[in-house]
C-alpha cells in the first residue's frame, strides 16, 4: 500500500495496464486515449460496429456501490469489443455480511477474470485492488470514493474535443458540488495535462475543498464572473443530502446562485458548450432549456461514454498483455 | 551487600545536570552509587557498557495494550516487552479494552498480566466515562484506589461541555488526574487525515485543525474553572501549543504530550493511500511537525509512543476502512534517535521529554538518583536491531536505522538483556 | 538484391487487375486498400482504370490476430466502409502479401459488414513465406527475401520501397 496509484497503472514500457486515475498521466498518453476513443467513433460521433478486439477474454463489473448507468455503459463498452462480461453486485452478497474487501478480492481470483471495473465508495479503493490482485489482470476505476472517476473525465474531455476542436487554450467551468466530486478531480487533472487555459471552480465556500487551487484549479464563488470567456461549462450533478448535511440551505437558493439558465449561459462565449455528467436535475443544477438547447451536448456525452471505456479497456488489456509476453517479438 | 555493576557508562539524565562516562553500582534494586564502588559489599556482575547511554527509564504517557478483549492485535506479555526493549520501564495503558477498563476487576486484570509478564510495568489508565460512551461519570475513585495513575477519554467524545465540566469537578474533588485528548467529533466528523491539500487530492475527509483546537479550548476553560488536575493528551498542532502556553501564563497547571508519530512525519506520508499512516491524532503539515519539535526543545512537550498495533486485516484494506493505529515500539529508538541525530530535537529535551515530563504529569519521581529505585535502560545508539521482523503493516519502515536499548531496569529488576 | 521498380510494378498490377476485371465481369465492383500501404495502391488503381466508385479502405486494428503478443497498435485510424458490403463484389488491396495474416484480418472485418458476393484479392507485392493458405488472385510482381529481411512501402506521393 506505498505505490503512486499514477506509477501503477503504468507498465514499464509507459503503457497503460490499470486505469486509476488522470492525474499523473502525460499530455500524449491522454491523446492516445482519446484517438483510440475516436478510432470507435464513425465522423458523425456514432458507435462503429462489434469488434472482436477482446474476444474471449473476462471482463467483471465490481459495483460496490450501485450505479446501472456507469455500469451498464461498461458492460456495453466490453460487449462491443466481443470481450465476455460479468456483473457482480457485490453490495448485495458479501460485503453486507461483513466480509473484507481482502476476503473478496481472494474469492474472486478463482474466476480468472482479465479485467476488473470496479466502483467503490472508499477514495484509493482501485489502487488498493490494483495493488492486491493477482497480476495481470486489469483494473478499471468506475469511480472510487471522491477521488477519481478518470473515464467520466476523458469522455469529457473527449466532448470538448470534438466540439471544441481541441482541450488546449479552453477556458473550463466546472459548477456545483466539487467537494464531493470525482469527477471534478478527475477533470481537473485531465484539462490541466492537456494544457486548458484556465479551469475555474464554482461554488459556495461550503462545497469548494480548502486547498483546491493546490491542484491548480481557481476557485469562484460568483458564477456571473466566472462564466465571463467561458468556453466550456460543466455542470456537476447536485445530490439531495447536501441540503440536509448543512452544506447548502435550498435546491432553490442554489438554483438562483449557482444553477445555469438561458441569461447566465449569455455570459460565456457566444460558441460555449454546456456538459453534465448525468443524470441532471432539472432546475437545480440547469434549466431545460439550456439542458435541450443548441449549446447543449449533454445527450452526445453517453455515446463517448461508450467509445472512452472502450478505448481505455483496450488500452489496459493491451497494456497487460505486452507486460506479460515480455521483450517485443518479431 | 552485592552490587551490580555497570561500567564505563554515558550517564544522560538532563534534570540532574548529568552528562558524563561513570560507573554506576546497584543494590538491592536501588542505585546505590554513582562513580566509585562504596567500601562494603562485593561485585557480583558486571556490564561492560562501553559508553552507551545510560538514562532513566522512560515513562510512556500513552500505550494501547489491547488486553483484555483484543488480543489478535496484541498483547500486555507482547507489548510489555517491546516497550522494555524500547527503553521503556512504565507504561499508561489507555483504557480502550473489552470490556473497556472502567471497572476496577478489569484494572486488576491488567495488573496482574503485567505482573506475570515481568517487562515494563502497566500503569493503567481508567475510563472517565462509564463505557467510554461520554455519558456518565465513572466510578472514579474505585477506579484510583485499583491502580489507576489518571483516567483518559482514549479520544472518545464526551457528550457536551456539561458533562465535561462536571467530569472535572468530581475528579478535582478527589485530585484525580484526566487524561484528556482534544478532539470535536462534529468537526472531525466522518474525517481519517490532516485536512488540506493532499487530503484534498486524494478525495480522503479530511480532520480540519479545530476539530483539536476548539476542543483543546473547552477543555483548558472548564479546566480553569474546576480545577481539575489536567494532561493533554496527544496534540497535533501548532496552534495547540500556543493555547497551552497561553492557559499555562494564566496560571493553569497543565502538561501535555506529543505521539513521536507526529514528530516524524506528516500528511505526505499518507500520499499513496499508505495506510501505515493512518492515526489518531492524524498527521499534519510539516509547519506543524516543526512547531511541535521546538516545543519538545523547549522542555514544553512530553514524548509518548500512543503505540496501537494491529492485525494485519486491519490495515490490509483501503484507506478509510483501515484502523487507525501505528505499531511503534519496536521503532521508536531509530525513529528518535534519527530525529536526534538530524539535529532536529535536541538529545537532552528529547530525554527530558520521556522521562522527568511524563513523571511530573503522573507525580512520580524519576532519574538517576542515588537511593530511588534503579528505574533506567541502557542503549546503544549504533546497533543495529538483528532480526528483520515480518511486516505487520502498522509499522513504519526503520530498517537500516540503528538503536536499541541493550538492557533494561524496572524497578532494581532487569527485564532486557540483550548484550 | 535489388527492389523492383516500384512504378513498374503497379503499372504491372493495373494491367493484371484490368485483364482480370475483363475475364470476369462483376457488376458495380468497389476497391478496399488495407491500412495503410494498401490505401496508396487502391488508390493508384482507382486513377489508372477509372474506376468509379470511391476509394475506400479497412483498418485491421482490431482484429489483428496477436493482441495478445502485442497488445493494440495506438496509431489505429478507424476504417471508412460504407453501411453495408452485402452482395458487394469487392478488390481488396494491399500493398506487400507476406504471412497471409493481414488479409485474414480484412476478410473477417468485412464479412462484419455483411456477405459480399466475392472478395477478389490484388496485392503488389508478393513475398512469399505464408502462414495461411491465402494466395493474391492478381499481383505485381513477386519477390524472394532472405530470411531476417523485410520490406516496407512508404507514401502516398511518390511511393517508394525500402528495406527495413
Amino acid at each position: 500500500m506505498t505505490s503512486d496509484p499514477c506509477q501503477l497503472q503504468l507498465a514499464p514500457n509507459g503503457q497503460l495496464r490499470h486505469f486509476l486515475t488522470t492525474e499523473g498521466l502525460s499530455k500524449e498518453l491522454l491523446e492516445e486515449i482519446l484517438h483510440t476513443a475516436n478510432s470507435f467513433l464513425d465522423p458523425k460521433g456514432q458507435l462503429i460496429q462489434k469488434v472482436p478486439l477482446l474476444r474471449g477474454k473476462n471482463v467483471v463489473n465490481l459495483f460496490f456501490e450501485n450505479s446501472t448507468r456507469t455500469r451498464s455503459t461498461f458492460e456495453l463498452a466490453a460487449t462491443r469489443l466481443s470481450a465476455d462480461i460479468l456483473n457482480l453486485d457485490i453490495q448485495r452478497s458479501a460485503t453486507s455480511k461483513g466480509e473484507t474487501l481482502m476476503d473478496t478480492l481472494w474469492n474472486l481470483e478463482a474466476m480468472h477474470a482479465d479485467m476488473f471495473v470496479v466502483r467503490h465508495a472508499d477514495s484509493g479503493a482501485a489502487h488498493f485492488i490494483a495493488e492486491q490482485v493477482t497480476p495481470n489482470v486489469a483494473i478499471i476505476n468506475a469511480g472510487d470514493g471522491r477521488h477519481s472517476h478518470p473515464t467520466q473525465a476523458m469522455l469529457d474531455m473527449l466532448t470538448i474535443q470534438r466540439h471544441k476542436g481541441q482541450i488546449e487554450g479552453q477556458v473550463v467551468a466546472i459548477v456545483g458540488d466539487i467537494l464531493h466530486s470525482r469527477v471534478a478531480r478527475s477533470q481537473i487533472h485531465a484539462l490541466k495535462a492537456l494544457g486548458a487555459a484556465e479551469v475555474r471552480v464554482v461554488g459556495p465556500a461550503t462545497l469548494l475543498p480548502k486547498d483546491i487551487e493546490a491542484l491548480g484549479a481557481k476557485a469562484y464563488y460568483d458564477f456571473s464572473l466566472a462564466l465571463r470567456d467561458c468556453d466550456v461549462v460543466i455542470m456537476l450533478r447536485l445530490q439531495k443530502e447536501r441540503m440536509q448535511n448543512a452544506l447548502l440551505p435550498s435546491e432553490s437558493e442554489f438554483f438562483k446562485l449557482y444553477g445555469l439558465t438561458a441569461e447566465k449561459l449569455a455570459l460565456a462565449k457566444p460558441d460555449a458548450i454546456v456538459m453534465h455528467p448525468g443524470p441532471i436535475n432539472r432546475g437545480v443544477e440547469i434549466e431545460s432549456a439550456v439542458a435541450d438547447g443548441p449549446q447543449s451536448v449533454i445527450l452526445k456525452q453517453v455515446g463517448y461514454g461508450i467509445a472512452v471505456r472502450m478505448a481505455v479497456m483496450a488500452m489496459a488489456m493491451s497494456g497487460q498483455q505486452t507486460t506479460q509476453a515480455g521483450p517485443e517479438a518479431p | 551487600m552485592k552490587y551490580l555493576h555497570i561500567r564505563n557508562a554515558h550517564l544522560i539524565d538532563p534534570a540532574r545536570s548529568l552528562d558524563s562516562l561513570s560507573d554506576v553500582y546497584i543494590a538491592e534494586g536501588k542505585l546505590v552509587a554513582i562513580g566509585h564502588k562504596p567500601p562494603e559489599g562485593t561485585i557480583e556482575r558486571t556490564i561492560e557498557a562501553g559508553e552507551q547511554w545510560l538514562v532513566p527509564g522512560f515513562i510512556d504517557l500513552s500505550a494501547y495494550l489491547n488486553e483484555p478483549g483484543y488480543t489478535q492485535k496484541g498483547t500486555i506479555a507482547r507489548d510489555t516487552q517491546a516497550a522494555a526493549e524500547a527503553g521503556f520501564t512504565h507504561i499508561c495503558a489507555q483504557p480502550h479494552t473489552r470490556p473497556i477498563a472502567d471497572s476496577s476487576a478489569v484494572i486488576q486484570l491488567i495488573l496482574d498480566k503485567s505482573s506475570v509478564a515481568g517487562f515494563a510495568r502497566v500503569l493503567p489508565l481508567g475510563a472517565l466515562t462509564q463505557g467510554l460512551a461520554g455519558e456518565q461519570l465513572s466510578n472514579m475513585v474505585s477506579l484510583r484506589n485499583a491502580g489507576c495513575v489518571a483516567l483518559s477519554n482514549a479520544r472518545f467524545p464526551i457528550k457536551d461541555s456539561y458533562v465535561l465540566r462536571r467530569l472535572m469537578e468530581y475528579a478535582a474533588t478527589y485530585n484525580i488526574r484526566l487524561f484528556i485528548t482534544p478532539n470535536d467529533p462534529a468537526l472531525a466528523c466522518d474525517g481519517v487525515m490532516h485536512e488540506g491539500p493532499i487530503s484534498t487530492r486524494l478525495g480522503l475527509a479530511g480532520i480540519p485543525e479545530t476539530a483539536e483546537t476548539v476542543a483543546l479550548a473547552q477543555t483548558l476553560l472548564l479546566a480553569e474553572q474546576t480545577g481539575a488536575r489536567l494532561h493533554i493528551s496527544q496534540i497535533s498542532c501548532a496552534r495547540s501549543i500556543d493555547m497551552l502556553t497561553e492557559a499555562r501564563n494564566r496560571g493553569l497547571n497543565v502538561t501535555a504530550d506529543v505521539s513521536l508519530a507526529n514528530l516524524c512525519f506528516t500528511d505526505e506520508t499518507v500520499n499513496g493511500y499508505n495506510s501505515r499512516f493512518h492515526v489518531e491524532p492524524p498527521l499534519r503539515s510539516e509547519a506543524d511537525r516543526q512547531a511541535l519539535l521546538a516545543a519538545v526543545n523547549r522542555g514544553e512537550l512530553a514524548i509518548c509512543s500512543n503505540h496501537r498495533p494491529h492485525e494485519i486485516a486491519a490495515k490490509k484494506a483501503p484507506f478509510a476502512a483501515s484502523e487507525p493505529g501505528m505499531s511503534l515500539y519496536r521503532h521508536f529508538l531509530p525513529l528518535l534517535l534519527q530525529l536526534i541525530q538530524n539535529d532536529e530535537l535536541d538529545r537532552n529535551a528529547a530525554i527530558q521529554a520521556l522521562t522527568e515530563l511524563p513523571a511530573r504529569a503522573l507525580g512520580l519521581e524519576r532519574g538517576l538518583c542515588e537511593s530511588h529505585l534503579f528505574n533506567a535502560t541502557l542503549i546503544n545508539p549504533s546497533a543495529l536491531p538483528s532480526e528483520e521482523q515480518p511486516d505487520d503493516l502498522s509499522s513504519p519502515n526503520t530498517s537500516g536505522q540503528p538503536g536499541m536499548a541493550t538492557a533494561t531496569f524496572v524497578d532494581g529488576f532487569q527485564v532486557i538483556s540483550n548484550h | 538484391m535489388h527492389l523492383p521498380d516500384i512504378d513498374a510494378t503497379c503499372q504491372a498490377l493495373s494491367n493484371q487487375l484490368q485483364t482480370y476485371l475483363e475475364t470476369y465481369p462483376h457488376s458495380n465492383p468497389m476497391i478496399i486498400g488495407i491500412r495503410t500501404g494498401g490505401v496508396w495502391v487502391a488508390q493508384h488503381l482507382i486513377n489508372t482504370l477509372n474506376l468509379p466508385e470511391p476509394l475506400y479502405s479497412v483498418d485491421i486494428s482490431f482484429y489483428r490476430d496477436d493482441f495478445n503478443q502485442k497488445g493494440l497498435n495506438p496509431k489505429v485510424c478507424g476504417s471508412e466502409l460504407p453501411e453495408s458490403l452485402e452482395n458487394r463484389h469487392i478488390i481488396l488491396v494491399d500493398d506487400v502479401i507476406m504471412s497471409g495474416r493481414t488479409v485474414r484480418a480484412a476478410i473477417n472485418e468485412l464479412f462484419d459488414y455483411g456477405r459480399p458476393a466475392s472478395i477478389t484479392l490484388a496485392c503488389l507485392l508478393d513475398v512469399g513465406q505464408r502462414e495461411l493458405p491465402i494466395q493474391p488472385d492478381v499481383c505485381g510482381a513477386k519477390l524472394a527475401l532472405q530470411p531476417d529481411q523485410l520490406i516496407k512501402l512508404s507514401g502516398p506521393e511518390p511511393m517508394t520501397l525500402n528495406f527495413v
